[in-house]
C-alpha cells in the first residue's frame, strides 16, 4: 500500500525532550523526532534502555512535555498547552498497555475496579447496569470470565494480568494504544497469547498500535512499520520486512546482528556486529530524515545518504539478479 | 568438553514449607555435567530451573530443604553439608553463581575494587596488595577500561553491562571450576547481551571452566550450549546436544515451546500457544506433568509417569510418544525445518548470518 492513500492518525514532527536534572544540566531524551503513524497500522519504536523510546511514548500520553516540535493526533496538536476539553479527548483515545502487569495494577483493588476505573473518570456509562456490562464486555473480549470481576490482581498469572492490564485501556474505546514493552515481562508460551490477543483486537476494534519494545525478533512478527531509536535520535524507519532485508543504518545493522535466534547453526556461525559511531560521517552537517526508497528512511547527512544510496543499489542488484 | 563428570545429581527432591504446606519444587532431577561443557536449562518461570542449580551452592531459602538424593562433586555429597562453615571451600570458590540483575548482586555503598578484593583475601589468604593486583587484572580480564582508576568507584558509576562484568570477575576471582550464570543476560541490553555472552565464552576457553546457564530465552541457548536440558514442572523432561533439542526434539513440551516463538512466528497468522497453566506444585502431579495441556497426551499419561527413553546416545526424553506401543505423532509443522526457516529469515540482511 502506498503511503500517501493512508490516513494519518497521529504525527510526530520535530520533537525534542529534554529533562533538566540540576543546575545547567540537562538530558536530551530525544532528539528530532519524525514520523507518522498510519490508521489501522502497528508501529515498532525498537532500541535500547535509554535510548529515550518510553519517553517517546509518554510524551505522546501527555505526560512529558515536549521541549520543542509538535504531536498532533487525527490532525490536532496534543503536546503543549491544550484546552482541557481536548485533553479529555486525548486521555481518552489514547490509552495505554504497560510492560509488568504486576506493577501497574492496583493489587488492592478488584478486577472489577481496575477495569472501570477509566469509565468512573469520565463517567462514560449510564448507570450501575450500564458499567457492568462494559467491564464484562471487555474482560471477555480479552478472553478473560465476566466472574473475573471479583478477584484480586494476585490470584491471577502472568498472562492474565497483562489481558486486565489491556481490558482496562480497551474500556474507553480507544482508538490508538501505546503499548510500552508489553510482553517483555511474559514467560515464551504467554507471549504467544498476548501477542494473538493483541492482533486479533487490532483487527476487531480497528485499532492503531505504537508497540515499544527492545527486542527485534518479537516486532518483526507483529509490525508493520519499524523505527530503530539510538541515544535520542531514530536513525531508521522503513517496513519491518525491509527493514530485515536491507537494514542501512550502521546501527541498525549491529542490533540485528545481536538479536538471539532460535538456531545453534545460525547462531553458532553469526558475527556479531558492535556499533561504532565513529565510522558515521563526522563533518558536522546536521544529520536529517532522508528518504531512501519509498517508506524507507534513514538519518543522515547527505555525504552517508550518497554512501547509503550506493550501498542499497548494490544489495538489490545482487539479490534481483 | 571431555568423558569427566565433573558434578553428579542423582533424584534430587526438593521441598519448600509455604504456610504449613509442602510445594515440591523440584521432583527426582538427574544431571550429569561434563567437564568443560557448556550445559543449558531452559524452561518458563516457576518451572525450577534456578531452585535446582542453587543445590549445587546451598542457596535454597531457609523455608526449602532438599528431602531426596544426593549431589556428588570430587566424591563428596554436597546435599549433606549444612552449615555455611561447610560450604566455605565450595560456594565462591569451586562453584560460582552470577546472577540476574548486577544492580541486586553488588553492594551499592561498597566501591568495585573492595568487593572483589573481599572475595580473594577470604577465599585466598593473601596479602592486600596481592588481592588487589589479582583484582585489577580480573577486571582487565573481563573487559573494564581503565581498571586501575576504576577500582575506587562505586557500582552506581558503572553501566549495567559494566556491572555485570563486575559480578563476573568476582565469580572467576577464585578459578571456580564450574561456574552457574542464572539467566546473565535477562536485565541487560540485546547488543549488551551478546557482549557478555561472548566474554563468558571466551573465559571459559581460557580459564578451562564448566558452564551451566539458566535461561528461558531459546536463542540464547541456542548460542552458548553445548547441551540443554528442558525443564517443566520441577522435572528435567528432555535433553540432549542443542542440535538434537532443536532439530529433532521428542517431547511435546519442548514442542510446545519452540512453536510458540514469535520468531518462526508468520505474520498474519496467530502464533501457536500453550493452552492452560503450568501445574501445582503444592499438588501430587501423576502421570506426566505436561499432559493436561497437550495435545498429545495419550491416556497412560494421566496416569503413570513417563520414563526417559533413548533417542541417542546423549539424547533421552520423557514421554510416553517414544513407547514403541504408541502411536506415531509427527513434531508439528511450524518446527519442521527449523534451521532451513531460520536460514532464510537470516541470509538476506546481510548482517545477520555468516556461513
Amino acid at each position: 500500500m502506498s503511503n500517501e492513500d493512508r490516513e494519518v492518525i497521529l504525527s510526530i514532527k520535530n520533537v525534542d525532550i529534554t529533562f533538566h536534572t540540576g543546575h545547567k544540566k540537562k538530558v536530551e531524551a530525544v532528539k528530532n523526532a519524525n514520523f507518522d503513524i498510519y490508521k489501522g497500522e502497528t508501529f515498532a519504536l525498537v532500541g535500547e534502555s535509554g535510548s529515550g523510546k518510553t519517553t517517546l511514548g509518554r510524551a505522546i500520553m501527555r505526560i512529558n512535555p515536549c521541549s520543542a516540535g509538535e504531536i498532533l493526533f487525527e490532525g490536532k496538536r496534543i503536546s503543549g498547552k491544550i484546552s482541557r476539553a481536548d485533553d479529555r479527548n486525548v486521555v481518552r483515545n489514547i490509552q495505554m498497555i504497560f510492560q509488568d502487569p504486576a506493577a501497574s495494577l492496583n493489587e488492592r483493588a478488584t478486577i472489577d475496579y481496575c477495569v472501570s476505573e477509566g469509565l468512573y473518570n469520565f463517567h462514560l456509562y449510564k448507570n450501575e447496569q450500564d458499567r457492568i456490562a462494559k467491564v464484562d464486555k471487555a474482560l471477555t473480549d480479552v478472553g478473560l470470565l465476566p466472574e473475573h470481576k471479583s478477584r484480586y490482581p494476585h490470584e491471577f498469572s502472568g498472562g492474565q494480568r497483562q489481558r486486565v492490564g489491556i481490558a482496562r485501556a480497551l474500556i474507553m474505546d480507544p482508538k490508538f494504544i501505546v503499548a510500552d514493552e508489553p510482553i517483555s515481562a511474559l514467560d515464551v508460551s504467554i507471549r504467544a497469547q498476548v501477542l494473538n490477543l493483541m492482533n486479533k483486537l487490532k483487527t476487531e476494534k480497528n485499532l492503531t498500535y505504537l508497540f515499544i519494545a527492545h527486542d527485534l525478533s518479537v516486532v518483526r512478527f507483529i509490525a508493520d512499520r519499524i523505527a530503530v531509536i539510538h541515544h535520542g535520535e531514530i536513525v531508521e524507519i522503513a517496513e519491518s520486512e525491509t527493514l530485515f532485508e536491507y537494514p542501512i543504518h550502521p546501527y541498525t545493522i549491529a542490533l540485528l546482528s545481536t538479536v538471539p535466534m532460535p538456531d545453534p547453526i545460525v547462531e553458532k556461525n553469526r558475527k556479531h556486529i558492535v556499533y561504532d559511531p565513529s565510522q558515521l560521517d563526522q563533518s558536522g552537517e546536521q544529520r536529517e530524515m532522508r528518504e531512501l526508497r519509498p517508506g524507507h528512511f534513514v538519518y543522515c547527512t547527505s555525504k552517508e545518504f550518497a554512501d547509503y544510496e550506493e550501498k542499497i543499489s548494490k544489495l538489490e542488484k545482487e539479490r534481483n539478479g | 568438553m571431555s568423558n569427566n563428570v565433573i558434578i553428579s545429581a542423582k533424584d534430587v527432591e526438593v521441598k519448600f514449607r509455604v504456610r504449613d504446606k509442602y510445594l515440591t519444587a523440584i521432583r527426582n532431577v538427574s544431571l550429569d555435567l561434563y567437564e568443560g561443557e557448556t550445559f543449558a536449562i531452559v524452561g518458563e518461570s516457576g518451572s525450577g530451573k534456578s531452585v535446582f542449580t542453587k543445590t549445587f551452592t546451598g542457596m535454597l531459602e531457609s523455608n526449602g530443604k532438599i528431602s531426596n538424593g544426593s549431589v556428588m562433586f570430587h566424591g563428596m555429597d554436597l546435599t549433606k553439608l549444612k552449615s555455611d562453615k561447610d560450604w566455605e571451600g565450595i560456594r565462591g570458590a569451586k562453584i560460582s553463581t552470577i546472577f540476574q540483575d548486577p544492580m541486586t548482586s553488588l553492594n551499592p555503598i561498597r566501591t568495585i575494587g573492595y568487593q572483589i578484593t573481599e572475595v580473594i583475601e577470604k577465599h585466598q589468604k593473601i596479602s592486600k596488595a596481592d588481592a588487589k593486583k589479582q583484582a585489577i587484572e580480573m577486571m582487565e580480564r573481563v573487559g573494564i577500561p581503565d581498571a586501575k582508576n576504576r577500582f575506587d568507584e562505586y557500582p552506581f558509576q558503572y553501566s549495567g553491562g559494566m556491572r555485570q562484568r563486575i559480578v563476573i570477575a568476582i565469580a572467576l576471582s577464585c578459578h571456580p571450576e564450574i561456574l552457574i550464570c542464572d539467566e546473565p543476560t535477562t536485565a541487560l541490553d540485546v547488543t549488551i547481551q551478546a557482549q557478555i555472552i561472548d566474554l563468558i565464552r571466551n573465559l571459559q576457553k581460557e580459564l578451562g571452566f564448566t558452564t551451566l546457564y539458566i535461561t528461558h530465552d531459546l536463542g540464547v541457548v541456542a548460542n552458548v550450549a553445548d547441551r540443554v536440558g528442558v525443564m517443566y514442572g520441577g522435572q528435567i523432561i528432555e535433553y540432549g546436544t542443542v542440535e538434537e533439542i532443536f532439530f529433532d526434539p521428542r517431547h511435546p513440551y519442548t514442542w510446545a515451546l519452540l512453536s510458540s516463538l514469535p520468531q518462526i512466528g508468520e505474520k498474519g497468522k496467530d502464533l501457536y500457544y500453550i493452552t492452560g497453566t503450568p501445574p501445582s506444585l503444592f499438588n501430587k502431579i501423576t502421570g506426566d506433568a505436561f499432559a493436561p495441556r497437550n495435545e498429545h497426551a495419550l491416556n497412560i499419561d494421566f496416569e503413570q509417569e513417563p520414563p526417559f527413553f533413548k533417542v541417542s546416545d546423549t539424547h533421552y526424553a520423557k514421554t510416553w510418544l517414544l513407547d514403541p506401543r504408541a502411536p506415531k505423532v509427527e513434531k508439528p509443522e511450524a518446527i519442521r525445518d527449523l534451521h532451513e526457516k531460520i536460514k532464510k529469515m537470516t541470509e538476506k540482511g546481510g548482517a545477520f548470518y555468516v556461513e
